[in-house]
């Protein structure tokens, strides 16, 4: 019986690559969760949303690149985010102004919303696919490992170990500072009081003289900011597909409304109950229970709940579970 | 007179609810709109408020006449609203609510949030609760905390004390005797009809949109025909 190596393992398949993809899935449900909050309505454009920051990002990454620009050991598209966000945030605006912004003032049911909001997913996609081809782009160009597996084993003398990913780190921080910062500027400033009002009780908060046309442009600008480093943060940890955002929605709103739809905090933990649970149930178990069960115990087979196929199946079993058990969420948001 | 709505005439959709009623406020006095379900109390107030477009009479507030002004630069003007429900931030802390409703009258914060809290003590004791915490006369003294965080010079409350226990609505007509006392207007619609007429300058007893009786609070009562109609003997 060995658990240091069971643990290594674990923590190398499981626990890292879940807390990195938890980060990705916390930033864009908080984007989802705020537009649900303040504007009422279900984005599905959000994953599009998240698509076109990357691509903003490759593309000055490749220009800065093409410059001998560069970011020392981190990757240097990190250099090129805040231009992304600049361009995703306008390009949210325009979209407010264009489309969402005539169904607002006509007060359209949340349902005309989020059918504008698919016309919008599928526009964005096309004018990426038009930009950038529909190929996959790679585009990490820092050091991979801030050390790997080898160096584990080398260091601690086991016999399995686990690397931890530059990307890895860098999603996880960032994903804990920018919520940090999110949640200080909600519960602490003005306008961010202001925000939460205004999703509590709109009427109420037009009495007040809370202007709703700020409120809104400015959970645009936060959601398409989130977005775009929801979307840079999972293609430098991975690769940049156009195609896989679409698919990416489904655990995305998962993590939202398994955390309360609505309720910020919610979106955070939701992202990481989410990943870790198509994690634990599509990972090959063989390894561990050799490592923990009495020798000649260990099992022939793979001991694997589920193919990693149906990984997106997990999060819409997880859906479906909440939404007859405790459709508010874990942290009681707004039922949809 | 401080606020005078004339003659409204209004409703929602074909139908008029309010049918040329009249109703009035003077500084620092209390007016309450009593009469039977669906006479348009609520309407009137809510028109008087600018959420219902009227199709004819005016609203003259403070010497303007403000019947084409929507009802947040109706908030700037001075009036306070405090809806029936919905009224206050379920999902935030006490003080909270009171930072939203100062909202564009942030300079003078501090001095009004201890006016209120000096108010409804209780307030100051919870300020840090979620207001969804509170029970339904705290929520009420939040409301009525909120609307006066703006300094209004006149304050209108709808139903006050709807589903509030009796003890609770004798204590907030006491506050509210208070606020008027400093010199705010205040108009009120009530089902508690005896007990607020009791404290009433002026009553208005609408029936079908119109005004019957208009009279001082006390002779309303005194009235044989308003007691056996509208006050249940």
């Amino acid at each position: 019986m060995d658990y240091l190596n069971a643990l290594a393992l674990i923590t190398n398949y499981i626990l890292l690559p879940g807390l990195t993809y938890g980060s990705q899935l916390a930033l864009g449900a908080l984007g989802v969760t705020l537009i649900y909050a303040v504007l009422r309505f279900s984005n599905f454009a959000h994953g599009e949303i998240m698509s076109f920051g990357t691509m903003v990002c490759i593309l000055f990454t490749w220009l800065g690149q093409s410059y001998g620009i560069n970011f020392g050991f981190l990757p240097t598209a990190l250099l090129f985010l805040p231009i992304a966000i600049l361009f995703s945030v306008i390009y949210c605006i325009l979209l407010e102004r264009i489309v969402f912004y005539y169904y607002r003032t006509k007060k359209s049911d949340p349902i005309v919303f989020l059918i504008a909001s698919i016309g919008v997913m599928f526009f964005t996609a096309g004018l990426i696919r038009f930009i950038i081809g529909p190929s996959d782009q790679s585009f990490n160009d820092g050091v991979r490992f801030l050390f790997t597996v080898r160096d584990f084993k080398n260091f601690t003398g086991l016999n399995e170990g686990f690397g931890l990913k530059t990307t890895q780190a860098i999603t996880v921080i960032t994903t804990i500072a920018l919520c940090f910062l999110l949640f200080w500027f909600l519960n602490k400033t003005r306008t961010g009081k202001s925000m939460r009002a205004f999703s509590d009780n709109e009427d109420l908060a037009l009495l007040s003289g809370i202007d709703p046309n700020k409120v809104v442009l400015l959970t645009w600008v936060i959601a398409g900011g989130l977005a775009t480093f929801a979307g840079v943060l999972y293609g430098l940890d991975k690769v940049y597909k156009p195609f896989i955002f679409l698919q990416m929605l489904l655990p995305i709103f998962s993590a939202a409304i398994v955390g309360g739809v609505g309720n910020p905090l919610g979106a955070f933990v939701g992202g990481y109950i989410i990943a870790l649970s198509e994690l634990f149930v599509t990972f090959a178990y063989k390894k561990v229970l050799g490592y923990i069960l009495p020798e000649g115990l260990g099992p022939d087979s793979m001991m694997q709940f589920l193919s990693t196929d149906y990984k997106f199946a997990v999060s819409f079993i997880i859906l479906v579970i909440v939404l007859i058990i405790r459709p508010t969420g874990i942290f009681s948001g707004k039922t949809l | 007179m401080f606020l005078n709505a004339e003659n409204m005439l209004g409703g929602y959709g074909e139908t008029t609810i309010l049918n040329g009623c009249s109703i009035s406020v003077e500084k620092g006095e209390i007016a309450v709109i009593v009469g039977p379900n669906g006479a348009g109390k609520s309407t009137a107030m809510r028109a008087i408020f600018g959420m219902l477009n009227l199709q004819a009479g005016k609203v003259i507030f403070d010497n303007q006449d403000i019947t084409s002004l929507k009802p947040q630069e109706r908030v700037g003007k001075g009036m306070g609203f405090v809806p029936q429900t919905n009224n206050v931030f379920t999902s935030m802390t006490v003080l909270e609510n009171m930072e939203i409703g100062g909202f564009i009258n942030k300079d003078n914060f501090e001095e009004n949030v201890q006016e209120v809290f000096k108010l409804f003590p209780i307030l100051k004791e919870k300020e840090k609760q979620l207001v969804g915490e509170l029970s339904g006369g705290q929520r009420q003294q939040v409301a009525v905390g909120r609307a006066l965080m703006t300094n209004p010079k006149l304050l209108m409350l709808d139903e006050p004390t709807a589903g509030v226990s009796p003890i609770v609505v004798k204590e907030l007509f006491e506050k509210i005797i208070e606020i008027s006392k400093a010199g705010i207007a205040i108009l009120m619609v009530e089902q508690n009809a005896k007990q607020a007429l009791k404290i009433a300058d002026h009553g208005f007893v609408l029936v079908q949109g119109e005004n019957r009786y208009t009279d001082k609070g006390s002779n309303l009562l005194a009235n044989k025909e308003v007691r056996k109609a509208f006050l249940g003997g």
